[in-house]
């Protein structure tokens, strides 16, 4: 059969699928959760070597583990899956036939194999423990940069080819009008990826080249400019993509339309708007650069993409509740919330990343990313605890949500063990908001990251610093957190995995439940719901508490600096 | 029509905003500009602002400046680092190196010094405890900025930038006096 024909219809959705691009949006689906499980463990021995009383690993160890965690989870994990999601938001939202899927397949293995290299500098030879920051003139061996690097192009290529779905899913007129909004919003994410990926290789290529001896020198300082001006996008790509999996989700659970098209477009436009300076963020306590510099860089780009992140945590659960009231769920307050399905982790994931993402990961990040308050903040152990919430809380449950979502529909499988599955985003989310929490609770106290022994037992005696009780216990609350977070990352694994071998084969035409995908409401029954004016009073009430316990912690931070040390 | 089909109306562009969604754009950007102004009114009225004081220096040519500190001020050893009390108001010197940072330095509660922080080597994080004030400290970089200590006793300054095997022994010591 031509592959260009090659599609079937799912009974699930009434999507048009075309096959070779299904067979690669699993393959890197697969491969992204196996990463996950490696990433995974090497967090969890993280976690427990950080707990004082458990202090698990020797040093050696603990900084090859750590440097492995950060890339097999920020990289490997999320990139591969977020290739999936660049896929599935072209071909088969658009009922389109994919570009190139060969090309596809060639740059998944590029990918691969960087990811090996890497880690087989990393925690094979063993003399790499460079962090995945690789600050220079701190040196890992060759085959770490050169395994990034093949792992960006595969990415990069990936993007080109999404890119070229979206020009023949336009030429074929598979759709009418304009792109729907989850596939705009993963449009842009590929364009920041586009992005990320240049300012990566103006770094890493450089950094190569310094390591192989062809250059004497990479700037420290500029390193960290433009690393950051990657590292930071790329945080950018992770936002766009899982902003656009909640509204997904939305749409499939709950038939949910945008509250206005216009709005949430904008709000992912403005993720492009902001893109390039972005970085300054990180360098707010670096020497050398002016507060004018970093006023203008930290606020105009980060309060933007702020602002952008803030009306996405309107629109997407404003979106869920105007669906649900138009399917009869009008009165009080809350009943569209109470009266949502919990038990499905599809939506349960989605939602807990939702509001794990405003409250832990958004508002800390706007803490630490104001210029001074930074002083009370840099590399400590808060810095973590943010991105926990960001990263974990946020994307990877996000992801882990549609995954449950993914397997019956494109696996064609039914889900194993799933009571499993129904309690699992719960225990992910209060397991991984506890080391978040604690953290930066730790990191409030100075405890530092990336760091073996902060009861310096090591250090000699009269050398080293006590800190507080609380901190110390605030880290072996970590530890006990990190060990909840690490099952609930091991139940989704368990299931997903496993649902995938052995779960039961859906027949070609099978529905697997109406919990899958929910119609949207006729357009008329939108009208007269809400209250007054109001058509979500209910996520009214919602962004209104957020709000408030925003700005009172961000005011607390700043009392935190006035007790410090003068410094002009 | 949903999220994930294309918007029923071909104009989009021209569909009226929710009310909700106006009031809450409104809150949002009221909020962004005072986040952002609150960072220059700091600058005129709060107390904790790093200056952007830096020259390009070598590791040569900054460690003789910190010897000369050594040399001229030190009052006492302590755990076999000299400990440096230099004027108030003058320049102060401290590296870090694999793995320390040196020499200690006793300052003066509620008076000014302008100290200076670079590299030896690799990228370190000056962190000073229980004060938690953290700036980056790079190799090539000598940063300058003015402290003013605001309360007596002994702080630690740990390391929170990795900075190789013996990253975590890397410490170094501030006393605060009356
Ligand atoms: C079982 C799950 C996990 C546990 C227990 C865990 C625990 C930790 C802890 C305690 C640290 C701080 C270590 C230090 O600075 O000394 C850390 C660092 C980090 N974690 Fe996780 N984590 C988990 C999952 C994840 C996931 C899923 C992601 C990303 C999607 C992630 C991304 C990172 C990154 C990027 C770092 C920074 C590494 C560095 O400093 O270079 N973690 N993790
Ligand atoms: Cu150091
Ligand atoms: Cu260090």
């Amino acid at each position: 059969m031509n592959a260009n024909t090659d599609f079937r219809i799912c009974p699930e959705s009434g999507l048009k699928i075309h096959r070779p691009a299904e067979a690669l949006i699993k393959a890197n689906a697969v491969l992204a959760v196996v990463f996950l499980l490696v990433g995974g463990v090497l967090g969890l021995l993280v976690g427990l070597t950080r707990w004082p009383e458990v202090h698990l690993l020797p040093a050696d160890a603990f900084y090859k583990v750590l440097t492995g965690h950060g890339i097999n989870v920020l990289i490997f994990w999320i990139i591969f899956f977020e290739v999936a999601v660049l896929h599935f938001a072209s071909a088969v939202l658009l009922n389109s036939r994919m570009a190139t899927p060969k090309l596809g397949w060639a740059s998944t293995g590029l990918m691969l194999v960087g990811a090996l290299l890497n880690n087989y500098a990393v925690l094979v030879k063993g003399n790499s423990s460079v962090m995945m920051t690789s600050y220079v003139p701190l040196p890992a061996d060759t085959l770490f940069y050169v395994g990034l690097i093949l792992f960006a192009v595969g990415a990069l290529i990936h993007c080109f080819i999404f890119l070229g779905t979206l020009v023949i899913a336009r030429g074929e007129r598979t759709y009418e009008g304009s792109l729907p909004l989850v596939s705009f919003g993963a449009l842009v994410a590929c364009i920041i990826a586009i992005f990320t990926i240049a300012s990566g290789a103006v770094i890493l290529i450089p950094t190569l080249a310094w390591n192989l001896g062809l250059i004497s020198h990479v700037d420290p300082g500029v390193y960290r400019l433009i690393w950051w001006a990657f590292g930071h996008s790329s945080q950018q790509i992770n936002v766009a993509t899982h902003v656009s999996i909640w509204y997904l989700t939305a749409a499939l659970l709950f038939g949910a339309k945008p509250l206005s098209e216009k709005v949430s477009r904008f709000a992912f436009f403005l993720y492009i708007a902001v893109l390039q300076i972005a970085s300054a963020h990180h360098l707010l306590v670096d020497p050398g650069l002016s507060a004018e510099w970093k006023i203008f860089n930290t606020s105009y780009a980060m309060y933007l993409a702020v602002m952008a992140s803030m009306v996405h945590g309107l629109t997407v659960p404003g979106s869920i509740e105007a669906a649900q009231r138009a399917h009869g769920l009008n009165s009080g307050f809350f009943e569209w919330l109470r009266k949502a399905p919990w038990g499905n982790p599809v939506f349960s994931a989605m939602f807990l990343s939702l509001v794990g993402f405003g409250v832990l990961g958004g508002i800390t990040g706007v803490v630490m990313g104001t210029e001074q308050i930074n002083l009370v903040i840099h590399n400590t152990m808060y810095v973590p605890g943010h991105f926990h919430g960001t990263v974990v809380v946020g994307t990877t449950l996000a992801f882990m949500g549609i995954t449950y979502w993914l397997v019956p529909v494109l696996f064609r499988r039914d889900l194993i063990l799933k009571g499993v599955a129904r309690w699992q985003p719960y225990v992910f989310a209060a397991g991984m908001s506890g080391v978040a929490l604690f953290l930066m609770g730790a990191g409030t106290l100075g405890v530092p990251r990336r760091h073996w022994d902060i009861l310096f037992s090591s250090a000699g005696a009269g050398n080293g610093y006590e800190f507080s009780a609380a901190a110390l216990t605030l880290m072996s609350l970590n530890g006990l957190s990190a060990v909840l977070a690490a099952l609930g990352g091991a139940m989704y694994i368990g299931v997903v995995v496993g649902s995938i071998l052995f779960g039961r084969k859906l027949a070609e035409n099978e529905k697997v439940g109406t919990l899958m995908v929910r119609a949207a409401p006729p357009a008329e029954k939108y009208h007269n719901i809400g209250m007054g004016t109001i058509t979500i009073p209910g996520t009214m009430v919602l962004v209104g508490v957020f709000f408030v316990a925003f700005a009172l912690y961000y005011f607390i931070n700043w009392k935190f600096l006035a007790e410090t040390w003068g410094l002009s | 029509m949903t999220s994930i089909s294309p918007p029923s109306d071909k104009h989009w562009w021209k569909e009226p905003i929710e009310k909700a969604e106006l009031i809450w754009i409104a809150i949002v950007v009221v909020w962004g500009i005072i986040l952002t102004l609150m960072m220059p009114f700091w600058h005129v009225y709060g107390k904790q602002n790093l200056s952007s004081e830096a020259y390009k220096t070598t590791p040569e040519v900054y460690m003789k400046k910190v010897q000369a500190g050594v040399d001229q001020y030190t009052v006492r050893t302590d755990n076999g680092k000299p400990v440096v009390k230099p004027p108030v108001g003058s320049d102060v010197y401290m590296l870090g190196r694999l793995w320390e940072w040196w020499p200690v330095l006793e300052l003066q509660v509620g008076q000014s010094y302008r100290l200076h922080l670079a590299s030896m080597d690799w990228q370190h994080g000056w962190s000073l405890q229980p004060a938690n004030l953290n700036v980056q400290v790079l190799p090539g970089y000598d940063m300058v900025m003015t402290v003013t200590p605001n309360k007596v006793g002994e702080y630690s300054i740990v390391c929170n930038e990795y900075c190789g095997i013996g990253h975590h022994m890397m410490l170094g010591k501030i006393h605060v006096v009356e």
